[in-house]
């Protein structure tokens, strides 16, 4: 009895309780959404929005680690989902003969996704992370556009005597029965539907549990030390460029993964989509919901998906509208006096709690 | 001589991403930040010219001048109302305050002008020289590209070094604390910075859509990613740099079109740009900046 009280309390000090308030938000929010959906109270806008939120949840949290813990801002997020995304969609489109159960091909997909995306962002990460600033920035961005590029001209296709593949010009000869996994800017084609709403939940629980393992260890620390000071994390004998590494492919692998659920819940998927514009919008999550803040990206992910689609009765001008929401947070949250009444109604909290991860 | 004429039409297109660079450089040279709109306020640049030829039929001179100016007007506004209250905020909130107008810009101009693709008709005669006994030809519009690439480059420098408000101008990009006690007024110049950037767009706006003719409110995106690339690639913050970018930017491009593959061009570009960075991780002519504890 003791032992369970000890345990919720630590649950609750100034160290866990970020990480349980995120747990909590995620949990009761799949129970909420699972009895809404077993009542038949969800719409089916709703009921479509469901998979990609947890996607574009992971994939933020992720960049979270990257942009807001280690403080290299990354624009190529995308093509690390879209890496993710197209070896999940020819993973589970080989093993479709082999294994039925589409739950344990979804979790393949999801690790190789994570798996690949992740050695390329090693890949990336060694001259990526020689640079610094604006320079990281664009570096980042250059690699998004050529992960994007070279995906828009890649042939996978697969028969019974193995995959074959081909670049530029579609060159597979398959045989009959052969199927043709991707096909260059078409992307993939008559993709099995097998993703499911539980298994991003679960998808986004380990997200946040490593997310949280890794700022709360040495390495962690050692990360936002880097990103504090280079010079000082350098001087007592941090090696920056590993721990730099470490928050990228991390950040890969969880784009790599949340790519894999989002490839497999399409029946076609252009790679196109996975372009500039996606990044920016997995960094907009990031930065509203606050650098470092993983609760904070959870709950911008949500609205920011939503606000469009809720503002699906103004038409033509809920896009226009979304671009003013933007603007204007982003304006308000940097206004001193905004930030004062921010500051003063957290002191009034029964918890009386300070800031929630340090910035 | 096939080279000859890619290279010349590689040389016309880099104009184009120079004249666009530079407002992305002059910009972050001075406020230090991305400016992810201004491909943004290029595109309603060529609207404004759009519908000036088009539908008022006005004469070629008085259009381009008329895009320049509601392109200055509408980069100063933005400048005063979105970024202005975010001086002092982190470069972050910035960027994505930035990206926020870009997509203002976008559906506005969807909304105004529709999302349909119209047809921008050509600002220069069609025709070309012929060099070399007709083995080389060069249309009048590519010849006009370069050469008003290479006028807005002089005049910019000469502007940035012989007056007053360019001297202001480099004082705030070398230290705007230092700028501020010599008595120049900082917002004032980043009210000129972006006046003088988001001008100059226009042009590069009416260039671009002489030469690509198809206008649709995404014209500015690619544009804008590339110039921006152009930026980086010839070292941000620099005048030379970013005229030395675009040109080479506009090169590769059309050489690896040429030669390699039209699909891949945009790689090639991209990996172009990381392998520079590698070797001068800032840019071209971009200036060292020595770490201090």
């Amino acid at each position: 009895m003791e032992n369970m009280k000890n345990f919720f309390r630590t649950l609750f000090d100034n160290n866990h309780r970020s990480r349980t308030v995120s747990y909590l938000i995620v949990i009761i929010g799949y129970a909420v959404i699972e009895l809404m959906l077993r009542t038949g109270n969800l719409s089916s806008m709703f009921q479509s929005l469901l998979v990609p939120v947890t996607c574009y949840i992971v994939a933020a949290l992720g960049l979270n680690l990257n942009v807001g813990v280690s403080g290299e801002l990354n624009l190529g997020q995308a093509g690390f989902m879209s890496l993710g995304a197209f070896t999940g969609v020819c993973l589970s489109g080989v093993l479709a003969p082999v294994i039925s159960n589409g739950i344990i091909r979804l979790i393949l997909a999801i690790v190789l996704g994570a798996l690949v995306a992740s050695l390329f962002g090693f890949l990336i990460g060694i001259p990526v992370l020689k640079l610094q600033g604006d320079y990281l920035a664009i570096v980042t961005l250059a690699f998004g556009e050529i992960i994007k590029s070279l995906v828009n001209n890649l042939f996978i296709g697969f028969d019974q005597n193995g995959m074959q593949f081909s670049f530029v010009e579609n060159k597979l000869n398959l045989a009959p029965g052969g199927k043709a996994l991707i096909s260059g800017p078409m992307g993939a084609t008559g993709t099995q539907r097998i993703s499911t709403f539980t298994i991003g939940i679960i998808l986004v629980l380990i997200a946040l549990t490593i997310i949280y393992n890794i700022i709360y260890s040495r390495s962690g620390r050692a990360i936002q030390a880097c990103r504090d000071n280079r010079i000082a994390a350098e001087s007592v004998g941090i090696h920056v460029a590993n721990t730099k590494m470490l928050a990228f492919v991390i950040s890969a692998a969880l784009a790599g993964a949340a790519g894999a659920l989002y490839g497999l819940n399409y029946s076609t998927l252009v790679p196109a989509k996975f372009d500039f514009n996606l990044s920016i919008l997995v960094l907009v999550y990031v930065v509203l919901g606050g650098l470092g803040n993983m609760t904070g990206t959870i709950f911008s992910t949500i609205i920011l998906v939503l606000l469009p689609e809720l503002l699906r009765g103004l038409r033509d001008y809920r896009m226009l509208i979304y671009a003013v929401v933007l603007i204007v947070m982003m304006i308000l949250s940097n206004n001193e006096k905004v930030k004062e009444l921010l500051a003063k109604a957290r002191q009034s909290l029964p918890f009386g709690r300070t800031k929630e991860v340090e910035e | 001589m096939a080279f000859l004429s890619y290279l010349i039409n590689g040389l016309s297109l880099g104009s184009v991403y120079a004249i666009i660079a530079l407002g992305y450089t002059m910009v972050y040279g001075i406020a230090k930040m991305l400016n992810f709109a201004h491909g943004d306020i290029m595109m309603v640049g060529a609207y404004v010219a759009f519908f000036a030829l088009n539908t008022y039929g006005l004469p070629v001179i008085v259009s381009v001048l008329l895009s320049m100016l509601a392109c200055t007007v509408l980069g100063v506004v933005v400048e005063r109302l979105a970024y202005k209250p975010l001086r002092n905020a982190s470069s972050l909130s910035v960027l994505i305050t930035a990206i926020g107008v870009s997509y203002f810009l976008q559906n506005g101009a969807q909304l105004l002008w529709s999302s349909s693709t119209k047809v921008f008709p050509s600002v220069v005669p069609s025709g070309s020289v012929q060099l070399f006994g007709g083995q080389l030809s060069i249309s009048y519009l590519t010849i006009v590209t370069i050469l008003i690439c290479i006028l807005v480059m002089v005049c910019l420098t000469l502007f940035i070094n012989r007056t007053r408000t360019g001297k202001a101008m480099r004082a705030c990009s070398e230290d705007k604390g230092a700028a501020v006690l010599m008595g120049i007024n900082v917002n004032q110049i980043i009210s000129i910075t972006f006046a003088i950037g988001s001008g100059i767009a226009a042009i590069a706006a009416v260039l671009l859509c002489s030469t690509y003719p198809s206008l649709s409110p995404t014209l500015g995106s690619m544009p804008g990613i590339k110039a921006f690339t152009a930026a980086v690639f010839g070292g941000i913050g620099s005048i030379p740099g970013a005229f030395l970018g675009g040109l080479l930017l506009g090169v590769i491009e059309i050489l690896s079109k040429a030669y390699i593959s039209t699909q891949l061009s945009d790689a090639i570009v991209f990996a172009v740009l990381i392998i520079v960075l590698l070797i001068r991780p800032t840019g071209l002519l971009g200036k060292k900046i020595s770490e201090k504890v």
